[in-house]
């Protein structure tokens, strides 16, 4: 309650904060079916109607209601960004602080593995480990985790190596603490800022990585609906039919920029030395 | 003698509006040339801000004089109002007549490029010399810092000199152009202490040579004493009270400027020693802690194998016990290895070789941990994320035991001894000042009641007022739960304040050992002479430090050597020190 209260007394969480909620209302929403028409049902005499009263949104080709698809949408790109960030954040999480703690031998091959995955560029790799294991919704969220893991790792390693020289670190283990109490009350809590941070962050970009492997039809597989998905479908129809692109490109976008201004107010916000100016 | 320079009504304000944010109020002084003003107050009293006015860095750092004028006699004669002069006007005076140095000379250079051309830089832009002419100006001015071997260390990089070598290149990089001013920000308090000498001899000497003006900030009036004309002390942004240096340290008329010279702790020479423990009255207790051979040695590779050439000696063979009650101060200069041993105890470092036990006291006493300690950054020993409370659980926690209600008892009362309120405990350490936090490490050490403290430099971060309060608590704590202490330390007058026996360490041994008051007054190895007579003290007016160039020797030793067995000489019932080569 007292995080929601911050967030919203800080200028851009206010905004930031609106639009996340606003989302993650739409995609309960959609997954639950509560939605203006059945998103699969074909109106056939109302094909590629424009936005009214009855469409919100229009219609596509085949004469199901957009707002609806919408919906759906969003709560399929919600899942596998929400499913995706939180299993890279948690591989991220235990490579990092492994490789920080250990050091040596440890650090040296899980950052060089680190750097192979991230020589590629994120959409190659999750394309080629799509092709690897096939398309689908589940493959899609294990691609994404993987190529996000070692932006983590990093997120986690650097300031963890820092933390690690700090005097409350040492002064830990002069009253023997064991190394499990340290990782979690010295390491993680001091990196639950820049974690929030580049956890809203990665949601952001997993929205679009999986809009784009959607958009490649690689990732969510017709006739379910993703974001990435309405916009392949309405490719070919952008100037008969410009809602078809306009309002799921619209939400990525709003989504996107969403994240990051709710990320941004967390960091102000998470952090005790600034807590009272925000607050 | 027309002043060189005159302040008057100076304030400055800090941030979007800072007529509401006034830092300094309304300080006046005058400095005639040849002519040495020492500044002196604690941090946040606005001593530096008034400093950087002058040259109007204070510019950069959000600053804006909002009020008053800072005539300054330029070199061709004429008077200019700094206060009102143009960034143009100043960017020629900075430098070129009014010099600074500030107190960290290891981030004041920059680390890439080599002392040499970061001198010739200055020679460049003031004085228009080109190539070969600005390396022999550079080669003179670290001459004149007296440098030895001044044309090869041209070419090195700040990081293979030393504090005080550095500190000299910043002084050489300051005087470079002759300045009138030169402005000194704290230019020793990253320096050891016999470094610290040095520097002071040489700026005194500079001074004498150029007749050049200067003001010398600090934070330490002992220091003030063997350099200054004149006095100010200034407090909360007000110059409290301002003269002659006699005056202002014989006669003392501001309460503050009373309480600075009463509070702060000043060497005296080992007359001010505690006298409430004695080793004769107990000669049969056993110790508290007690430490043989200790000898910590870090490995030097090289070579394409990366194979061992060679060890770095920290510590090699150091010997002492503790008993219960007693504060045993360890002195000595950074890289002496003071701090290795203190480590070295607690289990930070793993010690190459050597026992040390320590004694819980019999059944008397339940501890889990019989040796805790306290460290000297009280800004980055506690984690910030955790509240008071949890932080003081962590020892009892770590050691097995639950968050019960004595647990919670003991920080309560534990809280009150240290002088912090109740509701300490609900709030997070960015909450509390630096004498606060520090309090809070104390009372965390003594969660699991331990009967050995190490202290390591545990003041040596905070103010000279909150020092004093500190240390004075310390000794409360140890009479009441009957500690014994493990000081170490770089300040002799702290350490003279706390301590029963000192042990002075120098380059991973100890030379000296004994009770204070004989090692303090009557100090018999060479290198605690030096230590004790670099020492700054009030009762040392205008002194002439001798310039000495001696460097601490190189600690990295050839694979397998062994140092000789100490050859110890005994000056007393308990007072031994080293034999000399």
């Amino acid at each position: 309650m007292q995080l929601l209260r911050a967030i919203f007394s800080h200028s851009s969480g206010r905004i930031g904060g609106a639009i996340v909620g606003l989302y993650i209302i739409i995609a309960i929403l959609g997954l639950l079916g509560i939605t203006p028409h059945d998103p699969l049902m074909q109106f056939r005499v109302d094909r590629l109607h424009a936005p009214d009263a009855t469409y919100w949104m229009g219609t596509d080709l085949f004469g199901r209601d957009v707002a609806s698809r919408l919906m759906l949408g969003i709560s399929q790109s919600f899942i596998v960004a929400f499913a995706s960030v939180a299993l890279a954040a948690v591989a991220g999480i235990v490579l990092g602080l492994a490789a920080a703690w250990f050091g040596g031998w440890w650090d040296g091959t899980i950052m060089r593995f680190m750097d192979v995955l991230l020589a590629f560029p994120a959409i190659l790799l999750a394309l080629l480990i799509i092709a690897i294991v096939g398309p689908g919704t589940w493959t899609s969220v294990m691609a994404i985790a993987i190529v996000y893991t070692p932006i983590f790792t990093r997120v986690v390693r650097g300031p963890a190596l820092s933390l690690k020289t700090r005097d409350f670190v040492d002064a830990a283990r002069t009253f023997g603490s064991s190394r499990n109490y340290i990782l979690t009350r010295h390491l993680m809590l001091n990196l639950v800022a820049p974690l929030t941070v580049q956890v809203t962050l990665a949601l952001a970009w997993g929205l679009l990585t999986e809009a784009g492997l959607s958009f490649l039809g690689l990732g969510t597989q017709p006739p379910a609906s993703s974001l990435g998905l309405m916009l392949a479908d309405s490719r070919n129809l952008m100037e008969m039919a410009p809602w078809l692109l306009i309002f799921p490109g619209i939400a990525i976008m709003i989504g996107i920029l969403g994240f990051n201004l709710l990320g941004d107010a967390l960091r102000d916000i998470l952090d005790p030395r600034t807590r009272r100016s925000a607050a | 003698m027309t002043s060189l320079l005159s302040v008057s009504n100076l304030r400055v304000g800090f941030g979007r509006k800072p007529e509401d944010n006034e830092i300094v109020h309304g300080v006046s002084f005058d400095l005639a040339a040849g002519e040495t003003l020492a500044i002196v107050g604690e941090s946040g009293s606005g001593k530096s801000v008034t400093a950087l006015s002058i040259n109007r860095l204070v510019d950069f750092g959000g600053g804006r004089i909002l009020d008053g004028s800072i005539q300054f006699n330029r070199e061709n004669g004429t008077m200019l109002d700094l206060a009102a002069a143009g960034e143009q006007e100043l960017t020629k005076i900075r430098g070129g007549e009014i010099g600074m140095i500030f107190q960290e000379p290891m981030t004041s250079l920059n680390p890439v490029l080599t002392i040499g051309e970061q001198i010739e830089e200055s020679f460049r832009l003031h004085r228009g010399l080109t190539g070969r002419q600005a390396r022999e100006a550079a080669k003179d001015a670290l001459d004149r810092v007296r440098i030895p071997d001044a044309a090869r260390r041209l070419k090195y990089c700040p990081h293979q000199l030393s504090g005080g070598m550095l500190q000299r290149v910043m002084i050489a990089t300051a005087l470079s152009c002759n300045p009138r001013l030169l402005i000194a920000d704290e230019p020793t308090t990253a320096l050891d202490v016999t470094v610290q000498a040095q520097i002071m001899a040489l700026l005194a000497e500079l001074k004498r040579e150029t007749g050049m003006g200067m003001i010398f900030i600090t934070h330490d009036i002992g220091l003030v004493a063997g350099i200054a004309d004149k006095v100010m002390v200034m407090q909360n942004g007000e110059a409290v009270e301002q003269g002659p240096l006699d005056a202002v340290l014989d006669a003392p008329q501001h309460p503050y400027t009373k309480h600075l010279l009463s509070a702060v702790p000043h060497f005296e020479a080992g007359r001010a020693t505690r006298t409430d423990y004695r080793r004769a009255d107990a000669p049969s207790a056993a110790p508290a802690l007690k430490v043989e051979g200790l000898t910590v040695r870090f490995p030097v590779t090289g070579g394409l194998l990366r194979r061992q050439t060679g060890a770095v000696h920290a510590v090699d063979g150091v010997d002492f016990d503790l008993m219960p009650g007693e504060t045993l101060g360890i002195v000595g200069e950074s890289g002496s290895g003071k701090s290795t041993t203190a480590r070295a105890i607690l289990g930070l470092v793993e010690p190459t070789r050597g026992t040390f036990s320590a004694n819980t006291n019999g059944a008397a006493r339940q501890s889990g941990k019989p040796v805790q300690m306290v460290f000297q950054n009280p800004y980055a020993s506690l984690n910030p994320r955790l509240r008071v409370d949890s932080i003081l659980a962590e020892p009892v926690i770590a050691a097995g035991g639950g968050l019960k209600g004595e647990t919670h008892a003991r920080m309560r009362m534990l809280l009150d001894r240290v002088g912090l309120p109740e509701n300490a405990l609900q709030r997070y350490p960015h909450e509390f000042s630096g004498g606060q936090r520090q309090r809070l490490c104390i009372a965390r050490a003594l969660m699991l009641n331990p009967s050995v403290v190490v202290l390591d430099e545990a003041v040596s971060a905070l103010d000279v007022s909150v020092q004093a309060k500190v240390l004075e608590l310390l000794v409360d704590l140890q009479r009441e739960f009957g500690l014994a202490y493990l000081f170490v330390s770089h300040d002799m007058a702290v350490v003279e304040r706390i301590a029963h026996r000192i042990a002075v360490v120098y380059a991973g041994q100890i030379v000296e050992i004994g009770d204070a008051a004989s090692v303090l007054s009557d100090p018999k190895h060479a290198y605690t002479k030096r230590l004790i007579s670099a020492v700054p003290s009030v009762d040392r007016r205008k002194e002439t430090f001798e310039v000495d160039t001696r460097q601490v020797p190189s600690l990295v030793r050839p694979l397998g050597f062994e140092p000789e067995p100490a050859n110890w000489q005994s000056f007393g019932p308990d007072h031994m020190a080293r034999a000399e080569a």
